[in-house]
This record gives structure tokens, C-alpha cells and sequence, in this order.
């Protein structure tokens, strides 16, 4: 079998869920005839018909509305958002909506909403955002957001299959760059679980999409260079978080860095030093250091948006530092 | 414009037997009552919350819905309680939610009328209960025919808002997705001039609602609130056009709020003698009983007779939910997720059981010994 893309493994995993059940059906801007944007969806219209590839109007808000109410019916919504940037216009919708109708009212909400996230490339401050840590802090909503081909693949199949709205982050810098051979048959991947990308004994890093290659990049240099070990998780769901991993890689190296490619204050990172501070602080060799973006919108020009975005070398420097503490 | 008043060919309501016109007054009695009922309750404090009213507007509510049928699904607004009532909700069920009594429609969940029960049709009765964000039941009202569309289903939703929700980018995004895809909805405007304080003029410039129904290439009807009768006929011809396949019809209908937007509200913003004008001249509950006397011949044992039935309801149902219990705190942690289906307890609360954040230590580690002893 040869190997497929990111891209093509969600566009496989989409033709396979809307295949095998016709409550499966996808909304958004440009995606039927046209494909989309990034062509995630090209071919599905003409294989599912105007039903059920529904090209929308630039409407967020109605999207999401019209997924969560189409959602309690029975049906399993999959809206695409062109940009991930866009989803802040459905931030009421997701969080007061969407979140809270299992609990407040016992209305299922079936759903999944995808787009092209994250940066790297020279898109600017609206088209290379990573808004996941806004939506983390609510409770009701899944969040998964694969680093490979094969987990994007995966996660895709089972965010659709979920009974709760699952936040489906693709990375559109790996949108052409990774590449996978899928697993044979129903290729699934649990929500919640995380991946050991590589194993190591000396530093851990606990990662999730884009910065999980440049996490790799970095521990083989640390390898060659340094001679230290360092181990790579890759989250893959941020909720739920595979909490157990994390304290796993924790008590095996009794050093943490911290990194993703999301803005610092408020970050994601934050939250899990919070929790390897309450549960492993005695595990612990070193404080537990974070290598994210700077707190400043994205910047266009190359010099400024490597700046501020997390690259190899500096999670080269962070490690050297904890591996010296 | 067109106008729900300019019918032709035959009013549907004259299709209604006595007996169901009999029944719309049986709805807004009801409805009027059971307020009546939460504002004592209110003022017992066993309504723990906020209380709203719909004092004035039962019409609307009541003659609208009464234009559904059983499998077709509404969403209400928080002055839709008759609504509601038309659709299967119980005043057991209300006094419950208004009372946060654990075996509430919400376990406690939610408050007030924020309650419903869909699914399969024939089964549930096919309402949803609203957020508090206004204009966020149009989208996902949207979506719940589309989903009647997708599947071939001969059903119809109704969706509220109030004049203030039409500001909203929810509304217009909503009912434009609709009318695209002729999703068969009808889209109820109450106008009842004030969104909590604010009167229409504040919120739109626009002459009617009515009037941006020719925006979003929608029929557009109108009609007098506070006539029962005008509205279950505007809402009717609605319904049939959605069920007929030819899409969204956006119908205003135009009422007043006599009470403020909660109990709390004192409405000093309104100006002097305009609440006492509507209950005087043009109270639905009294335009009706006038219009069930002259063309119902209605009599005076007839009318008792419905009213001690909805009293009698009412202090059943009082009973009832007066007698249940509220939740068990820890019954918060469920139900968020289907799956995980329960949240863990929060470790610094007494009731805590978990014990995830333990006190484990690595052998050697710290100045002292797990045991407290130096080392």
C-alpha cells in the first residue's frame, strides 16, 4: 500500500465515514463543487450529492447551529470551518450552545468541526491561527489534533463516531508534508490516548501537531550532538488529555519540556505544568520549562513569523538547559 | 407586505371546531394561571431564581403553536411558557424547573422554562428548550429541518425570537441559511416592544420585522398578537407553506409586554399609562372570551368550568413539585460527556472519594522521609 498524505488520509477518512453511515453529512464554505480551500473535500460531492455536501453560506454561527441542531435529529454533522481562524465567530454557538446541551438539557450533539489550523505558512494573523486552548477551558467539548497521516486518519473516524462535538484541528503545514501508510481495514484511533513518538530516559517533551516533528528534529539532534536521550509524546487529543502519559514520561526522565506552537499566557502548556506540579512535583529534577509562540498575533513576513513561532533550535535550547539543571 | 389579516379564500381557523377553539382559551388560562402560581411560589422563595412572565402575550404564544402537529418540533423563548404548555409541556414539569427540584425535565440543571424533549416523531412532543443567548435557537432550528429535509420527513419547526433578537448575528445568519436551503421553518417574531428596557425603535430602524422577510427572499405575514385567532391563522398558513415544501416564512406578530423582562424589573423606562392602556382595551384573555361569547356562545358555566379545571390542575401539580426532592450535589458531576458519562470529584471537597493527586514519592526524595522522620 503506498503512503497518502495528511490531506488525503482526512479526505479518505471522510469519504469512509460518510460511506458507511448516511447520517454522516458535511457542511461549509466551498466545499462541494469546488472542493474546498485546501481540496480536504474534493470528490465528495459528486460522490455524495448536494444532500449531503452542503456548500453554506459565510456563516459560523449558523453552521455550528445548524450542525447542533441537525445533530439532536440523529444526523452526524461534519462542518468545516475554511479556516480554523473563523471558528471565533462561532465561539458562542460552541461554547454556550454546543457545550452544554448534553448537560443542561440531554441533547445529544453528534458533531465535528475541522479546519486547516496553525502556522508556518507565511499566512498572517488570520490564516495561521491555533485557537484549541480557548475551547480546552470548556467543558462539554473534545479537542484532537493529530501530529501524523495515519492519526489524522484515525481520529478523524472516531471524532465522527463520538457522541459529543469533537474540535478536529488539521495542521496545514503537514497538509503535504507527512505522509503515511494507512492501516489495513477500519483504521480507528481512540480519542484521549496519546503516542509515544519516540522513546528516550533522559528529558521528555510532551507535545501535539506541528511542533511534534520539530520536538523529533530537536531530541535527534540532542542524540548526535549531546548524547541525551529524550523521549517525544505526542498528545494527539488535548481533551481528554491522556493525563497518564504524560505523568508516565514524568517519573521515567524527571524532566519536563513543555512545547507547542500556540501563544504562551493562557497556553495549553500551562495547564499541564499545573498538573505535573499537583500530581508528580516530587518526580521532578528540574522545573518544568515551556517552548511556545511569543504572545503577539502572527506576524506575515518570514523573519517575524520565525521569530515568534517555536522552531527546532530553540527547543534545542530549552533541552540543554533542563539536561544542565 | 403581506398580511395574515388579508386572507381571502377562507380563515384555517374556521376549520377548528368549537371544542378546539374551546381549547385555545383552556391553553392561555392555563398559561396565565400557572404564572400567577410561580409568582406566589416566587414570593414563598421557592422559585429560586428569576421569574418571567408572559402576562399579555398568551395569545401569541398559544394561537401559534397551536398551529403545529405533534411530530413537528418548536423552540420557545422565554415568554412562550403557553407555547410550550400547547406542545406537551406539563405545569408539574415547569414548577419543577422554576423549583430546581432534582427530578426536574433537568436535574436541576437549567432554570425555568429552558427545558424540552425531542427524538423520534410520535414519541417525545418535540420541543427544545432555548439558551440564553438570543437569536441561537434560529440556527440550530435551522438545522433540526434540514434535518426533516435530508430524511423526507413531513415535518415542520417554529422557532421564537423576540424584537431584540432580530439585531442579532445569529438571527440573520440563521434564517438566511434557511431560506437557502427552503428549510421548512417558520421563523415567529414577537414584537412586544421592549427588549428588557429597550423599545424597538432602539433596535431596529427598519418600519416592521415583517419587513425583512423581503431580505432574505422569504414570505413574510403579520398579525395582531393579543387576537388568538389572528395568530393561529398567520402561524397556520406559515406551517402549510413550510410543509408544502416552499420554505421559511418569517410572521411577526405584535403583542406588549405588560410586565418587566423578570419579576425584579420595576419598568420605569415605559412611559405612564401604557401598560394600563393594554390591560385595559386589549387583553387577550378578555378579547377572547368576548369573541367566545358572541360566536362560541359560550356560557358563563362553560368558562367556570375551564377555570376551576386549570386551578385544579395547577394545585395538583404544585403538590407535586412542592414534594419532590432537590439534587444531590455530587449529581453535578454527570453528564457532561456521554463518554466519560461522569466528571471526577473535586479533591479539596469533603465528599471526595478520588484519590488521583496522590502523595506517592520517589524513594530518597526530600529532606524528610515519607514517614515525616528526618533521613
Amino acid at each position: 500500500m503506498a503512503e497518502i498524505t495528511y490531506l488525503e488520509a482526512i479526505r479518505q477518512g471522510l469519504f469512509e465515514e460518510m460511506a458507511r453511515d448516511d447520517n454522516v453529512f458535511c457542511m461549509g464554505q466551498d466545499i462541494g463543487a469546488f472542493g474546498g480551500a485546501f481540496k480536504v473535500t474534493e470528490g465528495l460531492m459528486a460522490r455524495f450529492g448536494e444532500q449531503r455536501v452542503i456548500d453554506s453560506p459565510i456563516s459560523e454561527i449558523a453552521l455550528v447551529g445548524a450542525a447542533a441542531g441537525a445533530a439532536h435529529m440523529g444526523l452526524r454533522p461534519v462542518v468545516e470551518m475554511q479556516f480554523i481562524d473563523f471558528i471565533a465567530n462561532a465561539y458562542d454557538m460552541l461554547t454556550n450552545y454546543v457545550a452544554t446541551a448534553r448537560y443542561r438539557a440531554s441533547l445529544p450533539c453528534p458533531m465535528v468541526v475541522r479546519g486547516p489550523s496553525g502556522g508556518y505558512v507565511r499566512g498572517g494573523p488570520f490564516h495561521s491561527q491555533n485557537p484549541e486552548a480557548g475551547f480546552l477551558h470548556t467543558p462539554g467539548l473534545k479537542i484532537v489534533y493529530p501530529a501524523t497521516a495515519s492519526d489524522a486518519k484515525g481520529l478523524l473516524k472516531s471524532a465522527i463516531r463520538d457522541e459529543d462535538c469533537v474540535l478536529f484541528f488539521e495542521h496545514k503545514y503537514l497538509y503535504r508534508r507527512v505522509k503515511d501508510v494507512m492501516p489495513a481495514g477500519d483504521h480507528t484511533v481512540p480519542l484521549g490516548l496519546a503516542r509515544v513518538a519516540r522513546e528516550g530516559s533522559d528529558i521528555s517533551i510532551v507535545t501535539y501537531a506541528s511542533t511534534v516533528w520539530k520536538a523529533l528534529e530537536a531530541a535527534e539532534q540532542m542524540q548526535t550532538e549531546d548524547g541525551i536521550s529524550v523521549e517525544v509524546i505526542d498528545l494527539r487529543s488535548l481533551a481528554p488529555m491522556d493525563e497518564a502519559a504524560i505523568y508516565r514520561t514524568v517519573k521515567k526522565t524527571n524532566r519536563l519540556l513543555v512545547v507547542h506552537e500556540d501563544t504562551r499566557t493562557g497556553g495549553i502548556a500551562g495547564e499541564i505544568t499545573a498538573r505535573v506540579s499537583e500530581t508528580c512535583f516530587e518526580w521532578l529534577d528540574a522545573p518544568v520549562l515551556r517552548v511556545t509562540a511569543a504572545d503577539i498575533p502572527l506576524p506575515y513576513a518570514p523573519a517575524l513569523e520565525d521569530y515568534v513561532l517555536p522552531q527546532t533550535t530553540d527547543i534545542v535550547r530549552a533541552l540543554r538547559r533542563l539536561a544542565a539543571y | 407586505m403581506a398580511s395574515g389579516t388579508s386572507i381571502r379564500a377562507g380563515r384555517p381557523s374556521d376549520h377548528l371546531s368549537r371544542e378546539r377553539k374551546l381549547e385555545l382559551y383552556y391553553w392561555m388560562r392555563l398559561t396565565r394561571q400557572l404564572e400567577e402560581r410561580l409568582v406566589n411560589l416566587y414570593r414563598q422563595t421557592k422559585v429560586v431564581g428569576g421569574l418571567f412572565r408572559s402576562l399579555g402575550q398568551e395569545a401569541d404564544a398559544v394561537g401559534s403553536c397551536f398551529a403545529l402537529e405533534q411530530r413537528d418540533v418548536m423552540s420557545p423563548l422565554i415568554r412562550n411558557l403557553g407555547a410550550m404548555l400547547v406542545k406537551g409541556a406539563t405545569p408539574v414539569e415547569v414548577l419543577k424547573q422554576y423549583m430546581a427540584k432534582a427530578d426536574s425535565p433537568t436535574r436541576g440543571r437549567e432554570l425555568n422554562i429552558h427545558f424540552g424533549d425531542i427524538g423520534a416523531p410520535g414519541v417525545t412532543r418535540g420541543f427544545i428548550g432555548q439558551i440564553s443567548p438570543l437569536g441561537d435557537m434560529v440556527p440550530v432550528m435551522t438545522g433540526v429541518t434540514m434535518s426533516f429535509k435530508m430524511r423526507g420527513e413531513d415535518r415542520v419547526g417554529l422557532v421564537y425570537v423576540g424584537d431584540g433578537a432580530t439585531s442579532t448575528g445569529a438571527f440573520h445568519e440563521g434564517i438566511n441559511f434557511a431560506a437557502v436551503q427552503r428549510c421548512p421553518l417558520v421563523v415567529v417574531v414577537e414584537n412586544n416592544g421592549y427588549a428588557y428596557s429597550t423599545p424597538t425603535h432602539k433596535q431596529t430602524a427598519a418600519r416592521h420585522f415583517v419587513d425583512k422577510a423581503i431580505g432574505y427572499g422569504v414570505q413574510g405575514l403579520q398579525a395582531d398578537g393579543n387576537d388568538v385567532l389572528a395568530v393561529y391563522d398567520v402561524t397556520k398558513q406559515a406551517v402549510d407553506y413550510a410543509r408544502a415544501g416552499h420554505g421559511v416564512t418569517l410572521v411577526e406578530l405584535i403583542t406588549y409586554r405588560r410586565k418587566g423582562h423578570a419579576e425584579h424589573d420595576n419598568q420605569s423606562y415605559v412611559p405612564a399609562g401604557e401598560i394600563e392602556r393594554w390591560a385595559a382595551e386589549n387583553d387577550p384573555l378578555d378579547r377572547y372570551l368576548g369573541v367566545m361569547r358572541r360566536d362560541l356562545l359560550a356560557t358563563a358555566e362553560e368558562i367556570a368550568a375551564i377555570d376551576a379545571r386549570v386551578l385544579r390542575e395547577i394545585d395538583e401539580a404544585t403538590d407535586i413539585a412542592d414534594a419532590s426532592g432537590t439534587p444531590q450535589a455530587l449529581d453535578a458531576l454527570s453528564g457532561v460527556y456521554a463518554d466519560p458519562p461522569r466528571e471526577r470529584p473535586l479533591w479539596f471537597r469533603a465528599e471526595a472519594t478520588d484519590d488521583s493527586y496522590g502523595t506517592e514519592r520517589p524513594d530518597g526524595w526530600g529532606t524528610f522521609a515519607a514517614d515525616g522522620g528526618a533521613r
